[in-house]
């Protein structure tokens, strides 16, 4: 064990300035979020004040509230479909085109955004629908359906089947076993696949821009405009915001998904 | 749903409708049969279980017998035939409706509830009163003896303790039959061996119907009073344990059941009431005629290790026996050491070869037989048996 503890020179170094790749910008966004200069390349010392500018634009105060809508209402969507077409997958029998089904549900992993986004504007203006919340929350809920499917699906294969069994043993009806057994011993993935939908919809910025219409900007979307225009301060600040609450989601999503495991291990057979 | 349970309890005391008269068969399969795709795991097994009784299924693994068992338990609905519980056909019934509970092979516990959770889980679902199901959990508990484990959870049990369990949470129900499936497979052997004997305790106490499943052909004659040795979905043999071992119907079951010498036989005369068999490997063997008369068809002479007996000289004679004595000349060619007995294979002038099981019955054997010493080997008519091929 010693051994694999010990990091040799370079190790240490590579490892180093791979960490320092990744997340030396995102550390000099959240320092310079407390920036006083109007400047964005100027430090002027520390303040709060872009926080107090962010909450007092009314436009960016809308997008934030307009995209933390879009993700909640999509993810409980997309966790409701998800689940049920993970069930299908991993317990029903095996039904007629299951394979196409789960190459259906899975496509979206894998599709190009811009190809999502472009195929549903295309349906919603063919439907002539007003293109808004539930457009955005509709296009968000097909993208992020197919990870919480993954997340659930993976761990019901790992569950043992005899326990559902079991529980119909000793009294249960088929849905009251499912009910009973089967969705405590999952209720950690589904917490999980609720958190990737929620983090993977509020910082979708292509799909979102292809189905939104005029006044109902996200989060992603005001801000790409306004740095069009040139970087505020206020963008830090922002940014800052939205890398905590995903901070805190990814976090929960994994304390989530280890307590799952934790509790698969006691449900291996011996 | 509230009203399964209750029933079966009051069957319990009361002798309820649901149970048999006296003789009649608390089961009764018929003509059962279940094909998955176009492999046909049961194919038409008949059986009849009385009330009380420990019977074991028997089998090499994919012999349908967890087929059968999970169509008691309504996990499977057989394609034929009927199950017919205390006179009513529950064949098609889903599981949650019938008087039946189950131990799984691998417990199948709730992990996300405590030991008492797990016991009372059925109890729950059943609709008993808060106050029956506390105490019909702490009956249980003491009776599998995990008193003081209560409020664990099943991954912090040993394996032993988790099929304490399972049996308590299946029994907690008062089935009318309780299945068991390999329900000692996942034990060691010392372990093993106490939790027979510790079943077979329980189930006589309790009076209630048991069938366990195993491909353990000890586990099988050291509990059951009767056995079902199942082969390729049918059943090939019922009887008690030392019927199936002493006079098994088929040659398969012989082999399956135990070691065993089995020669071919070419031709047979009639010696009043033996038959004189000649074989290629063993040459000429007298042995009783068998109960069930030998056709033209083909058969051979099966003879258990253990009922053969070596010596240097030849048989030693006893009253009665010496005028038909079969008597094999040969070297020992093999020697297993396996402490209770030893078994020897010894390779016969006639060319066959011939396994003997003896007892090592004194610690210091000055007069254990060594690799390649001459020797005779001899049994009776009596200890053979004579086996359709």
């Amino acid at each position: 064990m010693r051994k694999v503890s010990r990091l040799s020179r370079f190790n240490i170094a590579s490892l180093a300035l791979g960490l320092a790749f990744l997340y030396l910008p995102i550390l000099i966004l959240v320092i310079y979020s407390f920036n006083a200069s109007r400047l964005v390349t100027v430090w002027g010392g520390w303040s709060l004040r872009w926080y107090h500018e962010f909450f007092g634009d009314r436009a960016m105060i809308e997008a934030s509230w307009m995209s933390l809508r879009v993700a909640v209402a999509s993810a409980t969507i997309a966790t409701l479909i998800g689940t049920l077409a993970a069930v299908a997958l991993a317990r029903g029998e095996r039904f007629r085109g299951r394979t196409l089904f789960s190459g259906m549900l899975y496509a979206p992993l894998v599709m190009p955004e811009v190809i999502t986004g472009l195929s549903l504007l295309l349906l919603f203006v063919a439907l002539n629908a007003e293109r808004g919340f539930w457009t955005v929350t509709i296009a968000h809920t097909t993208l992020t359906m197919c990870f919480v499917a993954v997340v659930v699906q993976s761990r019901l294969g790992s569950l043992d089947r005899s326990l559902e069994e079991a529980a119909m043993d000793l009294g249960c009806a088929p849905v009251r076993a499912f009910l009973s057994v089967t969705l405590p011993l999952i209720a950690p993935a589904i917490v999980a696949g609720w958190m990737l939908a929620f983090t993977l919809s509020l910082d979708d910025l292509v799909i979102a821009s292809f189905t939104t219409g005029p006044g109902s900007a996200t989060l992603p979307i005001r801000i790409y405009s306004e740095v069009r225009l040139g970087v505020k301060p206020e963008i830090n600040a922002i940014c800052t915001l939205v890398i905590a609450l995903i901070a805190v989601v990814i976090v929960i999503a994994s304390l989530a998904s280890k307590l799952s495991s934790s509790q698969g291990e006691s449900a291996a057979p011996l | 749903m509230t009203d399964e349970l209750p029933r079966t309890d009051a069957a319990a005391d009361a002798a309820g409708d649901a149970r048999p008269a006296a003789g009649e068969p608390l089961l009764r399969i018929e003509g059962v049969a279940k094909t998955f795709g176009t492999f046909r795991a049961v194919d038409g097994v008949s059986l009849d279980i009385k009330a009380g009784e420990f019977f074991a299924l028997l089998g090499p693994s994919g012999c349908g017998k967890t087929t059968l068992l999970r169509m008691l338990a309504g996990f499977e609905a057989p394609d034929e035939g009927r199950i017919l519980l205390g006179g009513k056909d529950i064949a098609q019934a889903l599981p949650h409706k019938r008087p039946i509970n189950m131990m799984f092979q691998n417990y199948a516990l709730f992990p996300h509830l405590t030991v008492r959770d797990n016991v009372a889980f059925g109890l729950r679902r059943a609709g008993m009163a808060r106050a029956d199901i506390a105490t019909r959990v702490a009956e249980m508990v003491a009776l599998v003896k995990l008193d003081g484990l209560e409020k664990r959870k099943p991954d912090q049990l040993s394996g032993g303790q988790r099929q304490r369990v399972a049996l308590a949470r299946a029994l907690a129900r008062r089935p009318q039959l309780l299945l068991l499936d390999e329900p000692l497979a996942a034990l060691d052997k010392k372990l093993r061996e106490n939790t027979q004997g510790e079943l077979m305790e329980l189930q006589r106490r309790l009076g209630m119907t048991f069938i366990i499943v195993t491909h353990d052909q000890e586990e099988a004659m050291t509990m059951a009073s009767r056995i079902g040795v199942m082969n390729a979905g049918r059943l090939a043999q019922v009887a008690g344990p030392r019927e199936l071992y002493e006079a098994p119907r088929s040659r398969w079951i012989a082999e399956f059941v135990g070691d065993i010498n089995l020669f071919d036989a070419e031709s047979k005369l009639r010696d009043g009431h033996r038959l004189v068999i000649g074989t290629r490997d063993a040459g000429t063997l007298v042995v009783a005629e068998p109960r069930q008369p030998v056709g033209e068809s083909r058969f051979s002479v099966a003879i258990r290790p253990e009922k053969i007996k070596l010596s240097r000289r030849g048989p030693v004679r006893e009253a009665g026996h010496e005028t038909a004595i079969n008597r094999l000349d040969g070297v020992i060619a093999d020697i297993c050491y396996l402490g209770g007995t030893t078994t020897y294979k010894v390779k016969l002038d006639t060319g066959g070869m011939v396994q003997a099981s003896v007892a090592n019955s004194a610690r210091l054997d000055v007069d254990a037989y060594s690799l390649n010493q001459q020797i005779v080997a001899w049994f009776t008519p009596d200890d053979c048996v004579v086996l359709p091929s």
